[in-house]
């Protein structure tokens, strides 16, 4: 595992793995639940006007998260 | 095998409960196969909405149909997710177990969107497979092999496209059988959770009395749910059962294990398996889709904006340009129906609560239906579209810098036009204090009843007899400006006192644009419709008769004046009663009168006043009213409505909570009296310290 970053931090557009998460907490089960789990490939779509939330694209969907839930999720990039 | 026999040969109507992610095309399917044959409440404890139709099955015999809310799994998130998981584990008292369930998915989204039928496949009832959009799919160049996932689940799987009626028959042939085979379904527990799963399932039975199957799937779902979100009318867990999940979890916290997370994983192999056979993609047709490109435009940093910008704009618009000529129409329907009543009885008390009662009463608020109705047709397409989560995705940020999340900015938006369906609007909040602070502070949008006050008193306020228009468009803004910031400012005090809870979580799919289905979206209309009217004709009408009653008793005699008899009667005398509390606002009784009657209904004030200050009859011309406002003074000579006055009334109709009809929404939404008297309460005190401040402030500086 190397070079992991926190999901907030990636770049528009860049393409990541989902690595590592919080053991516990209602948002860390529900993006589970949703399909993003670790070795669940995905692509930061974009982030809202303000910044905040973020979207991305899993699975043939979108979803959007908030800044505070995407620095705690660990993701390693696979193209910039 | 120990089925109930009902399961097996349905004697009675059987009941099939619709489950499936949001956005799946569900109340489609639900509207197609129920038509008009439903009923919409509340389930009775929250304020979840319940949706029960019936449907025919192949052979005439009814069946009846639950549509249960949209939930992305059975470890609930919102209480909506909670009520759809207590009906299908047979927890609420209130609905009966439903025997069989249909699971409704997406097709171009199937991995995800069968991770909730995967939970409910192990609760083993007969389960139809109802796989949606197919036609999305096909254009993503996905192929599914439904007599795969037919054999390896062991159900019907039914290709369907719900918005053009394909699948139906074939559904409701399937619905038919009484023979539906059970789901064999099997996959690998994790290891290190079998043995927990094994004792709580145990207890489930032996302890809550439940059946082996519902026990083992509620057993599975109270590990992955550690902190659930529990609804009133569900019932709790025995306390057996409660100390053996607490040890277990505590087990594993101890160890570092994760276990929910294992359990998430180990369903999602078995579905990745699944779908890896039965889906083909053709590699090849994978363009940038549509809706990433719409959405690059109305997400985009600037554009984003112009695009609410002018969506907010148009709504606006129609609201109030679309609905002046059937408001017009239905104000003279009203005064038809009284002049009708008038010329069909001889005068008296009867004749009186009638026409001035019930009739002017109700008509007065149906008079806001045609709003309402257009509102709810907007609300009803963006949703439709898809454009109402974009539009919770741009305001997020802003929200949240109060504490609220985007999906609030729909419902206090709507508030401008009339606080109810505002509040009506405010059921696509998930979280529970979210939605209830939103519903608390909406009614300080200043909604259109407010205006025939503010256009009353700007022009008193004003002693010259043309009010320049630019003092106008201001003091209406300031009127605007100073409830959209109480609504803030509540909103931030509320979430940080009141409502206290953890920040709301923005986990929310950005669903594809799709077209609007019309049918859909009137239905929806014509139910919340339908809601206000049902309001308008119990607690209203009973409240204008009281209302009524207060300024016609007691009698003042044969010649009085109206003036002089709603001086004498119990309103007046209220007004008396209450002008200690308002003086010091710079209100008279009389003003107190226009406070009182102003509950049923804000803009009822001009026609209270008219009556006060004893305006003949030509309630439509202001001038005379205006007049008489003027000429007004306090027993000691001194003029009543002073600029001040004026103002100071304006600032206490922006936040003083005089909506019968918004107290009997609030009341409806929340299942209980407390937050609407609670409403009733801070909203009038607040009201009340802050004119005190602004009249004593202002006659200290002389004004």
């Amino acid at each position: 595992m190397s070079d992991t970053v926190s999901l907030s931090s990636l770049a528009t557009g860049a393409t990541a793995v989902v690595r590592a998460y919080p053991l516990s907490g209602n948002a860390f089960l529900r993006l589970r639940e949703m399909g993003m789990l670790p070795g669940t490939s995905f692509t930061l779509l974009r982030r809202a006007p303000l910044g905040d939330p973020i979207e991305i694209k899993l699975r043939g969907y979108n979803l959007t998260l908030r800044k505070t839930e995407a620095d705690h999720i660990m993701v390693e990039a696979t193209s910039a | 095998m120990n089925l109930p026999e009902h399961v097996k040969t349905p004697s009675r109507t059987p009941v099939y409960a619709f489950v499936g992610n949001p956005n799946c095309g569900k109340s489609t399917l639900f509207n197609a196969l129920t038509g008009l044959k439903q009923k919409v409440g509340n389930y009775p404890g929250v304020t979840v909405e319940r949706k029960v139709g019936t449907a025919y099955s192949q052979h005439g015999h009814p069946m009846t149909v639950i549509d249960l809310p949209g939930a992305y799994s059975l470890a609930a998130r919102s209480p909506d997710e909670a009520v759809t998981r207590d009906v299908l584990l047979g927890r609420r008292a209130d609905t009966q177990m439903p025997d069989r369930i249909v699971c409704i998915v997406d097709g171009s989204n199937l991995e995800r969107n069968l991770y909730l039928v995967h939970q409910i496949l192990d609760l083993g009832r007969p389960v139809i497979l109802v796989v949606n959009m197919i036609d999305v799919a096909t254009n993503a160049g996905l192929q599914i092999r439904f007599d795969h996932l037919e054999k390896e689940l062991g159900i019907p799987v039914i290709p369907a496209q719900a918005s053009r009626g394909h699948g139906l028959i074939e559904l409701k042939l399937a619905m038919s059988r009484s023979d539906l085979p059970l789901p064999k379904h099997r996959w690998s527990v994790p290891a290190a959770i079998a043995p927990a799963v094994a004792e709580l399932q145990a207890s489930l039975q032996d302890a809550d009395k439940k059946p082996p199957l519902i026990a083992r799937a509620e057993a599975l779902l109270l590990l992955t749910d550690p902190d659930p979100v529990r609804v009133t009318g569900s019932q709790p867990l025995s306390p057996r059962t409660a100390a053996i999940l607490q040890q277990w979890t505590k087990r594993w916290q101890d160890d570092g294990t994760d276990w929910s997370g294992s359990l998430v994983g180990a369903r999602y192999d078995a579905i990745g398996k699944l779908t890896a056979e039965s889906v083909k993609s053709a590699a090849s047709v994978a363009p940038q889709n549509v809706s990433d490109r719409i959405d690059a435009i109305v997400t985009h940093g600037f554009w984003g904006w112009a695009v609410l910008g002018s969506i907010m704009t148009l709504l606006f618009l129609s609201i109030f340009t679309l609905a002046e000529y059937p408001m017009g129409l239905i104000e003279s329907a009203v005064a038809a129906m009284a002049d009708g009543v008038k010329a069909a009885m001889p005068p008296g008390d009867l004749r009186d609560l009638i026409t001035d009662g019930a009739i002017a009463g109700v008509g007065g608020v149906v008079i806001f239906l045609p709003q309402i109705l257009i509102l709810f047709f907007f609300i009803g397409l963006l949703e439709s579209t898809g454009y109402m989560a974009r539009a919770a995705f741009i305001m997020d940020r802003l929200m949240s810098r109060v504490g609220l999340n985007g999906k609030s900015f729909i419902p206090l938006l709507s508030s401008y036009a009339c606080a109810i369906p505002g509040i009506m609007a405010t059921r696509t909040i998930e979280d529970h204090k979210d939605r209830l602070v939103t519903i608390l502070v909406a009614p300080f949008m200043s909604c259109s009843a407010r205006l025939p006050v503010y256009l009353l008193m700007i022009a008193a306020l004003v002693p010259s007899r043309e009010v320049p228009i630019l003092t106008k468009v201001g003091l209406m803004l300031l009127m605007y400006g100073l409830g959209t910031c109480g609504a803030f400012a509540f909103a931030w005090l509320f979430k940080r006192t009141l409502l206290k809870g953890e920040p709301p979580l923005m986990i929310m799919e950005l669903p594809p644009y799709r077209l609007p289905r019309v049918k859909d979206v009137a239905l929806q209309m014509a139910e919340r419709g339908g809601i206000f009217l049902k309001r308008a004709g119990t607690i209203i009408l009973a409240i204008s008769i009281v209302l009524w009653a207060l300024t016609a008793y007691p009698k003042a005699g044969e010649d009085a004046t109206p003036s002089e008899q709603i001086a004498q009667s119990f309103a007046g005398q209220a007004g008396h009663v209450i002008e200690p509390a308002i003086e010091p606002l710079g209100f008279n009784w009389q003003i107190g009168i226009g406070l009182i009657s102003s509950f049923a209904a804000r803009e009822v004030f001009v026609s209270a006043t008219s009556v006060v200050f004893n305006v003949e009859e030509d309630e439509e011309n202001t001038e005379p009213l205006l007049q008489a406002l003027r000429s007004a003074t306090w027993p000691d000579g001194r003029p009543l409505f002073t600029p001040l006055v004026c103002l100071t009334l304006m600032v206490f109709y922006v936040f003083a909570m005089q909506c019968v009809s918004t107290v009997a929404i609030v009341k409806r939404e929340t299942n209980s009296w407390r937050w609407p008297l609670f409403q009733i309460g801070y909203q009038t005190g607040f009201a009340w310290i802050l004119c005190l401040i602004i009249y004593q402030t202002g006659t200290a500086l002389g004004f």
